[in-house]
This record gives C-alpha cells, sequence and structure tokens, in this order.
C-alpha cells in the first residue's frame, strides 16, 4: 500500500462533535505549526448548532506559502462516530485514517488503500480519567500528543502553547501537558514514527500573526475612535462585536472612575442597530454595527436614510451563504448587490472588500475616515470565512501620528465667525460633499433639520423637481469624489502582460494567486488584480481594457461583481467571464483552474468538487 | 396650511432666566391642517422649555414619520432636529443619546409611528430607561396616509369613514408601564394647563419620560362617533391633579392643602408637586398607576395627569457605566491606545 510521503505539505481535517472542547485541541495544533515557522491555514466547518452535530476542522500546512484551502484530505482524525463513514471516504489514497479503536472498527467501514492509526483513545481515557467531561475534553488532548508523535510536532512548541493557554490557570498545565504524552508516549510506542507525512521546522512565518478576521475588525474599530456600537447577534458577525467589548473593556477604561470609553446597545433587532448608529454619527459620535445578510435586508431603509441625508455609517457585513437563512454557517461573498444599491431610490454604497485580518484592521479604521469624510454608509464586505477563521497575516500596524478625518465639520468657532447663512447641503469645495455641524455646537447658528425627504441646499424642505435634482446629481458628483479616496485596487504583476486576466476580491485571493501560479505552469499566463472597493476606479476599468478575456472570480452563484463592473464601468461585457464558486465552503485553486483551462483551452467544464461537508 | 405667523411682539414680553424670548423657542411655520391638535403640542413645547429656562440649542429633536413627527420642525427652530423613518425614532435617539448624554433628548411621535410600526422599538427605549422625553401626539389615526385606524383607535370608535372599529386598541401609557419608563403621563392637547408643567417635570426627569398626548386630527378623526375628538377628551377626562415643578433654588411658597398633596423629590433637589384631583392614585406604584388606568377605562373615562414616577430612576448610561460626558467628544489621545498597546496584541496572536 502506498503512503502519502510530503514534508510541510499537507491538509488534515479533525472531525468532531459539536460542543465536546475539540476547537482549542484543534487550535493547538495549527499554532504548532505556526510557531514551527510553517505556513498554515485552519478552516472550521461548523453546523448551526450548539451541541451534538458533526463539526470539522481542516488544516492545511503548505511550505509554499499557500494559504488558500486545498481539497484531498491527507490525513483525517475520526472523533465523531456519526460522521466515521464519511470520514474514512474523504481521505485520498494512500493517506491516513486515525480514529479510536477502543472498540473494533466496523470491517465495512475498511479501505485497503488507506494507512488505518488505531489509539484505543476511549480506553486511555477511562483507566486515567474518572470524571466524564475531563475524559471527553482530555481525548481532544491526547490525540494531539499522538499527532505530534506522528507527524513530527516538536513537544516543547506544543508544551509552551499548554502554557500560554493556560496562563492563570497554572494548575490545569500539568494535566494537559501529562496529556500530551500519554497520546505521544503510546504513538511512539505502536506505530513508527514520524510518518512518511511530516512537518519540519522552517523559518516562512516572520514577526506574521494569526488572528480571526472578526478580531481585527473589532480591534480596528477600538483603534479608529469608535465609541458607540448598536448590534444584534447573529452568525458570523458576533465576535466583532464581542472583540471589540474585549478590547475596549481592556484598553478604553477612564483609570480614575473605572467608566467606560464607549458604550454597547445589544438592540432589539438590525434596525434599530441601524438607527442607534445613524444616531450617534448624527451626533457626532463614531458608530458601528456589524451583520450579515438577514440583518442587511432589515437595515435597508435606513441605509437609504444614510446615504441621502448623508450621515456617516460604518457597517461590517460578515457574509454568509444565503438567500434567505440559507447556509447560515457557511461562507459566501453573496450581498454583493443588495449591499452596493442597499435601499429604494437611486443609492449607491461605497464598499470596501478586505482580504485578510491585517486588512480588516487597516479597512476598518479606515471605513471611519472614509465614512465621516464622504458622510455616507461605508459597507466593509467581510465573509464567514475570513471572519471565523485564523488567518496568518502580517501584523497590525498603526501609526502614532495618525489624526482622525473627522471630515467637513464646522465647529462653533467657524459658525461664530460665518456671516453667511449655513448651508447643510452646500457644496461649498465643489467636491460635491457639503459641511455637517453637530447638534448643540452654537446657540443661534448651524441648526438644520436631517430628514429623509428631499430638501434644498440649506436643508429645507422641497418638492421642487430642479432643487432634488440639482441634490441628486451634487450626490453623483460625491460619488465620484469617493473613487479618489476608496483603497486602489491591487495589482500582482508590474506590466499587464497576457491577454487573460484574474480578477477577484477578497477571501478568494489566496486561493487565486495559487491559481495564478499552476495556470502558469500549465503554461496559461493570467495578469491579476483584486478589487479592494467599490465605487471601483480607473484602474479597475484600465485592467478590463488590457485585456481580451477577464475571470471575475466571486462566491456567489449570480456573478454579482460582474454585473457591478458591467453596470458601473463603461467596458464590453462579453471579456468577463464569470467564475462563481459559491457551495459554501472557502475556495480552493483547482476549482479556479479548472474553469480558467477549461474556458480559455475550450476544455470540457470539470464540475464543482464536491465536498464532504 | 394653518395659520401666518405674527411676527409681532409685545414690548413688554419678559425673557426668560436666561435671557431668552418665547421667539428663541419657535420655529418653522407649521403645514399641518388649521385646529390640528399637534400644532397645540407644539405650542406647549415651546411654552415649558421657555418656562424651563432650557437652552434651545441644547435640544435635539428626533421623529419619525406622520404629521405628528412633522411638527419638530415647527419648534425649536435653534435645535438640530431628526425627522428619520417610520417608527424608528426611539433608536436614532438612542445612539444620538449614547453619543452625548449633556443633551435634552426630544422625541415626538404619533399613533401609528409608535403602537404600530414602531412598537418594538417604543418597548425597547423603554426598557434602556434612556434619559429622554418621548411624546406621542395621540389622534387615533394616521393622519398622514389619510385617517385609517391606528392601534390606539378604541374598540367601537369610528373615524370619518364611520366603520367601528373591531380591534383592540394598545394603551400606550399602560404599555410604557410595563416596559419600564420611569415617568408616565397623559394629557391632552386641548389642555395646555395640565401638559404643559408635565412637559417641564418630564424634561427634569433623569430617565425615559413618556407623555401620551391626545391630539385631535380634525380632519379625519374629529367626528361625533370618535372617541379622540376634541369633544368626547372634553367630556370623559378625569385628570390625577395638577402638577407643579419647584426648581431646588427655589423657595417653596405656595399653600398645599394636606391629603391632597404629593411631593416627590428629583435627584437634582427638585420637587414635583401633585394636587391631587379625586383619584386614587399613589405616582411611584406602577402597580397604582396600572389599576387606575384600568378603572378609568372601564368608567368609560380618560384617566390624564402624571400617572407615574420613579425618583430613584438609573438612566442607560448608569446602567452600562460609560463615562461622565459627552463620547463624541473624546479625542485620539483618549480613544486610541497607540502602537505600543497593538504591538503587545500582535504578540498575543503568534
Ligand atoms: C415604511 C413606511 N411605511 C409606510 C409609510 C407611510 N406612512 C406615513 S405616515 C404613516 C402613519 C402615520 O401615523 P401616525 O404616526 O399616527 O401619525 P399622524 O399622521 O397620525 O400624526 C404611514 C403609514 C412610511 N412613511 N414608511
Ligand atoms: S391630517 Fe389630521 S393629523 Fe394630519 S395635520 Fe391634518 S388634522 Fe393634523
Ligand atoms: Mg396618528
Amino acid at each position: 500500500m502506498t503512503a502519502i510521503a510530503a514534508v510541510n505539505d499537507l491538509v488534515i481535517r479533525f472531525a468532531n462533535v459539536n460542543g465536546t472542547g475539540s476547537a482549542s485541541a484543534n487550535g493547538l495544533f495549527a499554532k504548532a505549526c505556526f510557531r514551527m515557522g510553517l505556513p498554515v491555514s485552519p478552516k472550521n466547518v461548523f453546523p448551526s448548532n450548539i451541541q451534538g452535530l458533526p463539526t470539522w476542522y481542516e488544516v492545511r500546512v503548505s511550505e509554499q506559502g499557500y494559504l488558500g484551502r486545498r481539497e484531498g484530505i491527507d490525513f483525517i482524525v475520526c472523533m465523531n462516530g456519526q460522521s466515521l463513514a464519511q470520514d474514512i471516504a474523504s481521505v485520498r489514497p494512500g493517506g491516513y485514517v486515525l480514529y479510536d479503536n477502543s472498540k473494533p472498527l466496523d470491517l465495512r467501514l475498511e479501505r485497503a488503500d488507506v494507512n488505518f492509526i488505531g489509539i484505543p483513545l476511549a480506553a486511555i481515557c477511562r483507566d486515567e480519567y474518572p470524571d466524564l467531561r475531563r475524559r471527553q475534553l482530555m481525548k481532544n488532548v491526547i490525540y494531539i500528543g499522538a499527532l505530534a508523535a506522528l507527524l513530527d510536532i516538536e513537544f516543547e512548541v506544543l508544551k509552551d502553547l499548554i502554557g500560554d493557554q493556560f496562563r492563570g490557570k497554572d494548575k490545569l498545565i500539568a494535566p494537559n501537558i501529562h496529556a500530551l504524552e500519554l497520546g505521544y508516549r503510546y504513538a511512539h510506542e505502536h506505530f513508527s514514527c514520524p510518518l512518511a507525512l511530516r512537518l519540519e521546522r522552517r523559518d516562512l512565518v516572520g514577526d506574521k500573526i494569526m488572528l480571526e478576521g472578526n478580531a481585527a475588525l473589532g480591534i480596528g474599530s477600538v483603534y479608529a475612535g469608535a465609541t458607540v456600537v448598536g448590534w444584534y447577534p447573529i452568525t458570523p458577525s458576533t465576535s466583532v462585536v464581542d472583540a471589540f467589548e474585549k478590547y475596549a473593556s481592556r484598553l478604553r477604561i477612564d483609570p480614575g472612575s473605572g467608566e467606560k470609553k464607549f458604550a454597547i446597545a445589544q438592540a432589539e433587532d438590525e434596525l434599530s442597530a441601524m438607527g442607534i448608529v445613524i444616531g450617534a454619527s448624527w451626533n457626532g459620535a463614531r458608530a458601528f454595527t456589524a451583520t450579515s445578510g438577514p440583518g442587511v435586508s432589515l437595515m435597508s431603509e435606513f441605509l437609504g436614510l444614510a446615504y441621502f441625508a448623508e450621515v456617516p455609517v460604518v457597517l461590517f457585513n460578515i457574509q454568509r451563504a444565503g438567500p434567505s437563512t440559507g447556509m447560515p454557517t457557511r461562507t459566501q461573498q453573496s450581498d454583493i448587490i443588495s449591499c452596493a444599491y442597499a435601499s429604494h431610490g437611486d443609492t449607491k454604497q461605497v464598499l470596501l472588500f478586505p482580504e485578510d485580518p491585517r486588512e480588516c484592521f487597516d479597512m476598518a479604521a479606515d471605513s471611519f475616515d472614509l465614512a465621516e469624510r464622504l458622510q455616507t454608509p461605508v459597507i466593509v464586505m467581510s465573509d464567514l470565512d475570513l471572519g471565523m477563521n485564523e488567518f496568518l497575516c502580517e501584523p497590525m500596524v498603526w501609526d502614532d501620528e495618525r489624526q482622525y478625518d473627522r471630515g467637513k465639520v464646522f465647529n462653533q468657532q467657524q459658525l461664530e465667525e460665518m456671516s453667511e447663512k449655513f448651508g447643510r447641503y452646500k457644496d461649498i469645495d465643489g467636491d460635491g460633499i457639503p459641511y455637517r455641524t453637530y447638534p448643540g455646537t452654537h446657540p443661534d447658528k448651524g441648526a438644520f433639520f436631517t430628514r429623509g425627504t428631499s430638501r434644498d441646499p440649506y436643508a429645507a424642505y422641497t418638492e421642487l423637481s430642479e432643487v432634488y435634482i440639482d441634490n441628486m446629481e451634487r450626490l453623483l458628483h460625491k460619488w465620484e469624489t469617493a473613487k479618489g479616496f476608496v483603497p486602489e485596487p491591487e495589482l500582482y504583476q508590474e506590466t499587464n502582460a497576457s491577454k487573460h486576466g484574474l480578477l477577484f476580491f477578497g477571501t478568494s485571493t489566496a486561493s487565486c494567486l495559487e491559481a495564478r501560479d499552476q495556470l502558469a505552469a500549465d503554461g496559461i499566463a493570467v495578469d491579476c488584480l483584486r478589487v479592494r472597493a467599490f465605487p471601483f476606479n480607473q484602474t479597475v476599468e484600465q485592467f478590463i481594457e488590457e485585456h481580451e478575456q477577464v475571470f471575475v472570480v466571486e462566491q456567489n452563484r449570480d456573478g454579482q461583481l460582474r454585473k457591478l463592473l458591467v453596470g458601473e464601468c463603461d467596458i464590453n461585457p462579453k471579456k468577463l467571464v464569470s467564475v462563481a464558486l459559491y457551495d459554501g465552503m472557502p475556495i480552493t485553486a483547482r476549482q479556479v483552474v479548472d474553469h480558467v483551462t477549461a474556458k480559455t483551452r475550450g476544455a470540457v467544464v470539470t464540475p464543482l468538487h464536491k465536498q464532504p461537508a | 396650511m394653518s395659520y401666518a405667523k405674527s411676527t409681532f411682539r409685545h414690548p413688554a414680553l419678559q425673557p426668560n432666566a436666561l435671557g431668552y424670548s418665547k421667539r428663541d423657542y419657535e420655529g418653522g411655520l407649521s403645514t399641518l391642517c388649521a385646529g390640528c391638535g399637534h400644532d397645540s403640542v407644539g405650542a406647549a413645547i415651546v411654552q415649558a422649555c421657555f418656562e424651563a429656562n432650557i437652552e434651545p440649542h441644547k435640544v435635539a429633536k428626533i421623529s419619525g414619520i406622520g404629521c405628528s413627527s412633522k411638527t419638530p420642525a415647527y419648534f425649536l427652530g435653534k435645535s438640530h432636529g431628526f425627522n428619520s423613518v417610520h417608527g424608528r425614532m426611539p433608536s436614532v435617539a438612542t445612539g444620538a443619546n449614547m453619543a452625548n448624554r449633556d443633551m435634552i433628548y426630544l422625541g415626538v411621535s404619533g399613533d401609528g409611528d409608535s403602537a404600530s410600526i414602531g412598537f418594538g422599538q417604543f418597548a425597547h427605549v423603554n426598557r434602556r430607561n434612556l434619559n429622554m422625553l418621548y411624546m406621542v401626539e395621540n389622534n387615533g389615526c394616521y393622519g398622514l396616509t389619510k385617517g385609517q385606524d391606528s392601534a390606539t383607535t378604541d374598540v367601537g370608535s369610528a373615524s370619518k369613514k364611520g366603520v367601528a372599529n373591531p380591534f383592540t386598541a394598545i394603551d400606550l401609557c399602560a404599555t410604557a408601564l410595563e416596559m419600564g419608563a420611569t415617568f408616565v403621563a397623559r394629557s391632552f392637547s386641548g389642555d395646555k394647563e395640565q401638559l404643559v408643567p408635565l412637559i417641564k417635570a418630564a424634561l427634569r426627569h433623569p430617565g425615559f419620560a413618556f407623555i401620551d398626548v391626545l391630539s385631535p386630527c380634525v380632519t379625519f378623526n374629529n367626528t361625533a362617533t370618535s372617541t379622540k375628538s376634541y369633544d368626547y377628551v372634553r367630556e370623559h377626562a378625569a385628570a390625577t391633579g395638577a402638577i407643579d415643578v419647584i426648581p431646588m433654588k427655589e423657595e417653596i411658597t405656595t399653600d398645599y392643602q394636606p391629603g391632597h398633596n404629593h411631593e416627590v423629590t428629583l435627584h437634582d433637589g427638585s420637587v414635583v408637586h401633585l394636587y391631587k384631583g379625586d383619584v386614587e392614585l399613589d405616582v411611584t406604584s406602577r402597580d397604582s398607576a396600572q389599576a387606575a388606568i384600568r378603572r378609568h377605562q372601564s368608567e368609560g373615562s380618560v384617566l390624564t395627569g402624571l400617572l407615574y414616577m420613579d425618583p430613584q430612576s438609573r438612566d442607560f448610561h448608569q446602567m452600562v457605566n460609560s463615562i461622565k460626558g459627552p463620547l463624541r467628544d473624546l479625542g485620539e489621545s483618549a480613544l486610541c491606545p497607540g502602537q505600543t498597546a497593538l504591538d503587545a496584541i500582535n504578540a498575543s496572536f503568534r
């Protein structure tokens, strides 16, 4: 029988039962790879349920530094009887199956083409731990210990991680290390360790960090000076607010009084959450909310008000698979159109597309500046993959000289010195962006009535067609101005050299760049562009101009970004080929390669790879 | 269009203690129907703010959508106003208040705005005990969309269309009491004597103050068959009593008849005096207030006046322990932890 042999190139899957404490043990594995200097990308595959259903945790280690998901499971850790058959079947020929052989394996599940590694986890736990919950938790740690022996993970690294994990609860450290040793010893005594598939220390991660995008959005919002949060719980966005609260509670407490320099309201629904953001921003505070598709739908009326009345809003949309409740714990990029044109009437909303947590941090901070500069909603379009999985990325950086851009706001003194009448919606600078005032600034000057109805430059209600049109045109002019403020797209080549372009955004990036390398190896060169914002600027249009065919990779069925490009750019729509990968799992390079190859060589389209979950 | 506002002012008109004249509290020209109850509510707000010596620009007026929600344009012209979306004033007011706790928040809504589309938001802003005055100009119909029944239309009441309403009415005061409001009152747009002091007391209250103001719609719901008409309310109102607000610094000079006077001392030392009518009510008891509302309902009368107040009220900011002073005034140095702290955060992710 063959056995997959590779160093630092593997995909391992952990099959667990939701709610059994496996998450922290599995996290330990990924972190150990990271601390051995190896590029690693873990992905959670979990159900919309609290306890009892199958969950998977998939870790890819790639010495080449590819961080997207990869098909083909080399190693599976089977800890869930319910999904056992499916799990064993999912392994590549030559792969490895670690299972609990306290009871013999059902003969029907045996496969001749994979390597079974039986470890009597339940039996070991029964002997070691009288307490049932303990047995459950320690079982997870024991298989990590066994993996250390099998895959050659440095034991010291694991011990350090246990030390970090239980800092402050020191008496838990020794028992956890003991559990690691139990697994480690058993594996060494019963198998020839390490396997042909193994890990080896490298120096490939430098000063990078590993965190979830949602944590970075929360931290970015603390740094950006957000003080007011209104929100309503929804997976996968909840941890944005959790992170904000965690770091603000550490870093934003008045030392004298113990009082908070922020306020969070868990609202009754997303309408209210958005109302809170609008009220706070109108009143001069930096405010945000975080939600997912269903919440965006509810916020839509308010987003139109904020667009038209020109109130800054920061909204983090952690997209998940729709429509409706869809697959609430699977990832997608399928709110592009609903966010770009959120609300009735002629509205356009500014969107930002982060690719990793470092960019989540940057874009969180930038979104507040942009929203206040442009006096309009800014929607940061993350997704479940980025939000709830740890990504390897550059460390977060803050320039201590950085000043918040609070936009055009007249203060008390400016109002005092003003001889002409204050006009809230007057385009003084010719860039479409008017000046605003905060409530309570001046006793006689600068007050105005904010409304969602049409109004003249002095904020007075009007239904005069010319005045209405003037205002709508000014908003369009402001939109043009916005193109100069939003982040530029990223190009991955000095000059465009191929007739084929690959255009992508957000969490498709890692897999698209890996696909580019594979395609190049296959003799198909592609130029790459990553869209970072809507409105699109000139560079995007030019990229499309310079290529005969541009593949637009996105994680939705209908090619929403492609539609947006066709609608908003002066381009030939026929050039844009949609690569729609929307099965709810993070996309892989192989999927992109298959699509592009099929379309460039006229070959048969390979169907989407079936995933085990 | 109701009336042309006269710019003439009697020279003897006295400014208030802050030096503001009553005109400083007025707003734009009303575009409501002549005789609409809502205009009288606006006038009462002007009078109350003037008498209470409130700096006009320190008030933020927030409303939803409806004839009632338009009225903030017609008073306090020196204040910022926000005419938001239908039924969502409470959330906008919540955000505004969170941003700056040092202003006065005046929310104006209608019965459609608060008892139907915005019923959820109304309930929850009560729960938060947000420091604001929330007024519903309650005409028992949807004025702006031409007179449909609302959720506060009484069973059997018929508007201009002539069809008696078969559905249970929502009593907003009872709801507010249930949801945790710490100041609850009902009044009538036609009774300025009662309404003005209620507004003054509510403005002082450090928490969520709710006033349900019966405010007839002359165009659609002022019929002989309506229970929200001028005539009906005048004939069927029973008042809990008149109130008087005495700021702390002022000496109490009035003589009160023993047994008929209920005093409630506020956090700042001011005193609200209730000269009780013939009504069995303890204004510091929610249960007593609920019982009184129900008793009058069953007798076919409407109980007006102060119904409940909790002088121990703790507002939203106290509950979440946010810093004294406006959050919106904090700058980079107070808010941004800087690169050194970020280095430590980065390290925790390695
Ligand atoms: C989402 C939405 N639905 C419906 C409307 C139409 N609408 C405008 S005002 C109103 C009713 C207002 O009734 P109320 O709050 O009682 O105010 P009134 O005009 O009676 O003072 C309705 C249904 C709207 N503006 N927005
Ligand atoms: S329709 Fe009714 S509520 Fe509206 S302005 Fe006229 S009288 Fe007032
Ligand atoms: Mg009404």
